[in-house]
């Protein structure tokens, strides 16, 4: 008796997610799969094509150049910023009492609204008068066109990038304070050095923390948006000048979604995001499984 | 905002019952006998935080100080400006209708954040306080949509509010939260699980409701969580580009951000090459935010710091 009232309370609870499941997930998703087998432009009825969109897709030259585009800025990005995040929360947790103000300090970045970051940066990285290569001048480097020499745009963007790490150091600083220090005394008596401290004690006890943030990075990058459109697209000027350099997958699924409105092909580019997405997580879990250290587990 | 998202900027929230991780003693300075060199050791370490500082902090400088030039003078990076020129920012406010745009944000914002805040708790109280058939199912749905790229259901999101005639209204940008969203519904119920199990017991006893066990006893000691998502949430609204793209046509709609991109495209690159105007519209743009952080800084380090928690 009192079990199927609490049921019927629980579900009570959970109505509204369940709700959102299906109007904002599940049926989505069911949608868009049926619709990435149609041609549909808003405006006439949604055409059956079959596979058509994604015969278009492997025949396609920019999906393969956006794919590429943001393969290349995630290979250089996930690594490059989990490193620097690793870094600054090693150099954070030495910091003692004033750990707090430098907290602030790099996760005010992260504060900024991405259109802010783009647009800051479009002045940043100016080959001519930008910060960046005024600063990369004193040290003797003549800076490349971060903006405008498609073979810079995106390592421009991954610099770009950095400047925003502060969440993750975040999360990596809470994860080494959360390290038992008994971990570091044992070693220290056992005549491990600094590295072989990092290496045999830290690494292992935060790889956890480090898998979470990769995948989780990955997932993120592989989605990049705002600020690259903030920089170069929106207006005929700023898309031509930059080439396809920075065109990114989803703001190619964009394009194709809500200004030339192929809502079939772009559902079919978005299972297409979704497929590559699931195979590069799942890639990540099993190789998470190995080499990732459980306590207790 | 999609999980992912959140997660990947930490935006997540966490039951404040995390630590605080500021209030542990100070790990330095406890190495016993005094090696040679330390205060060299302690030097380098203070020159390289002091240079880490730098490379974060300059960029804002640098920003302000652009939007308070003179247009010919933008370009020079100059810290302080040679020559003062405040009337950017009057510029800026009687070409667009800044105001909206920062009222428009505002309204989107604290309707995301409060539906998201209550709905989220609603579900995730479903999921700690109780046990029922399908629940371990369901909740295992909670943690899958989490992981989905919300570039997945953009277009059919689209058409179906299309569908019900609110594809160019502010509604899209919020409504969806009424539902919950899996990543704060996923913390949230962290923190309902460390509630004691004897505080409802009592408040049964007593005849309560389970709506009022969750209002009276659960909702009151989870207000600092609650606090977290809800700031959270305000962030994510307020930094957002995509949806405000994707459904605002009208600019007396446009959220800050959407407004900040159209004064990119008509100022900057491309445009009229009014960059003191663009980088005064960014500093109106991320001004709130910094603030906000300012006040809530509290619950953002707790929040993200148990973001990462979550993953292990």
């Amino acid at each position: 008796m009192a079990r199927a009232s609490e049921t019927r309370a629980a579900y009570l609870f959970i109505a509204p997610w369940l709700v959102g499941l299906v109007v904002f997930t599940a049926g989505p998703m069911v949608a868009s799969l049926v619709l990435s087998f149609t041609d549909y432009d808003l405006v006439s009825e949604p055409q059956f094509v079959g596979l058509d969109n994604y015969r278009r897709i492997a025949a396609d030259p920019t999906v393969l150049r956006s794919l590429g585009n943001t393969v290349f800025y995630t290979v250089l990005h996930v690594p490059l910023s989990l490193a620097a995040a690793l870094g600054l929360a090693l150099l954070l947790v030495r910091a003692g009492r004033s750990s707090g103000v430098f907290r602030t300090i790099v996760y005010l970045p992260v504060m900024t609204p991405p259109v802010a970051i783009g647009a800051m940066f479009l002045l940043l990285l100016n080959g001519q008068t930008g910060l960046v290569n005024e600063a990369l001048a004193l040290v003797g480097i003549d800076g490349p066109g971060w903006t405008t020499d498609p073979a810079w745009i995106k390592p421009g963007l991954v610099l770009m990038s950095l400047w925003t790490v502060g969440s993750t150091a975040i999360i990596y600083l809470a994860a080494l304070r959360d390290v038992p220090r008994e971990l570091y005394e044992a070693a220290r008596i056992d005549g491990a050095g600094g590295w072989r401290q990092f290496r045999s004690v830290t690494l292992p006890m935060i790889s956890g923390t480090v898998y979470f943030t990769l995948i989780v990075n990955t997932i993120a990058s592989l989605q990049l948006f705002a600020e690259v459109y903030t920089m170069y697209f929106g207006n005929d000027a700023t898309a031509s000048s930059s080439g396809d350099a920075a065109l990114f997958y989803v703001i190619y699924l964009f394009q194709q979604a809500f200004q030339f409105l192929h809502m079939g092909y772009a559902s079919a580019l978005a299972w297409l995001l979704f497929v590559v997405i699931m195979l590069i997580t799942l890639v990540q879990v099993r190789l998470a499984r190995r080499r990732v250290y459980y306590e207790g587990g | 905002m999609s999980a992912t998202d959140a997660a990947a900027t930490g935006q997540a929230a966490a039951p404040a019952a995390a630590r605080l991780p500021d209030d542990r003693p100070a790990r330095a300075g406890r190495r016993g006998p005094r090696v040679p060199g330390r205060w060299v050791v302690r030097g380098a370490y203070g020159l390289a935080l002091a240079g880490v500082s730098v490379l974060f902090l300059y960029p804002f400088v640098w920003l302000v100080s652009a939007s308070l030039k003179p247009r010919s003078q933008v370009f020079d990076n100059a810290l302080w400006p040679d020559v003062w020129a405040p009337e950017n920012y009057m510029r800026l406010w009687e070409a667009t209708p800044l105001l909206t745009w920062l009222l428009n944000s505002a309204v989107v914002g604290l309707a995301a954040a409060v539906s998201v805040t209550v709905s989220s708790a609603v579900v995730a109280f479903g999921f700690a306080y109780f046990r029922f058939p399908g629940r371990n199912v369901l909740f295992g749905l909670v943690l899958a949509t989490m992981m989905l790229p919300g570039a997945v259901t953009m277009v059919p999101t689209y058409l179906l509010w299309n569908e019900v005639g609110l594809a160019s209204t502010q509604v899209p940008l919020w409504a969806q939260n009424l539902f919950g969203s899996a990543f704060y519904v996923f913390l949230l119920r962290q923190f309902f699980l460390t509630l004691p199990r004897d505080l409802f017991e009592a408040a049964m006893l007593d005849g309560a409701s389970y709506w009022r066990m969750f209002r009276s006893i659960a909702v009151p000691l989870a207000t600092p969580a609650m606090v977290i998502v809800f700031i959270f949430e305000l962030r994510a609204s307020w930094t957002d580009l995509m949806k405000p793209l994707i459904y605002l046509r009208d600019p007396d709609l446009y959220t800050i951000p959407r407004g900040l991109k159209a004064v990119v495209d008509q100022f900057g690159q491309g445009g009229e090459m009014q960059w003191e105007i663009v980088m005064a519209a960014s500093v109106v743009t991320t001004l709130p935010m910094l603030l906000l952080f300012f006040f809530g800084q509290r619950f953002f380090v707790e929040g993200i710091a148990t973001t990462g928690r979550s993953g292990t």
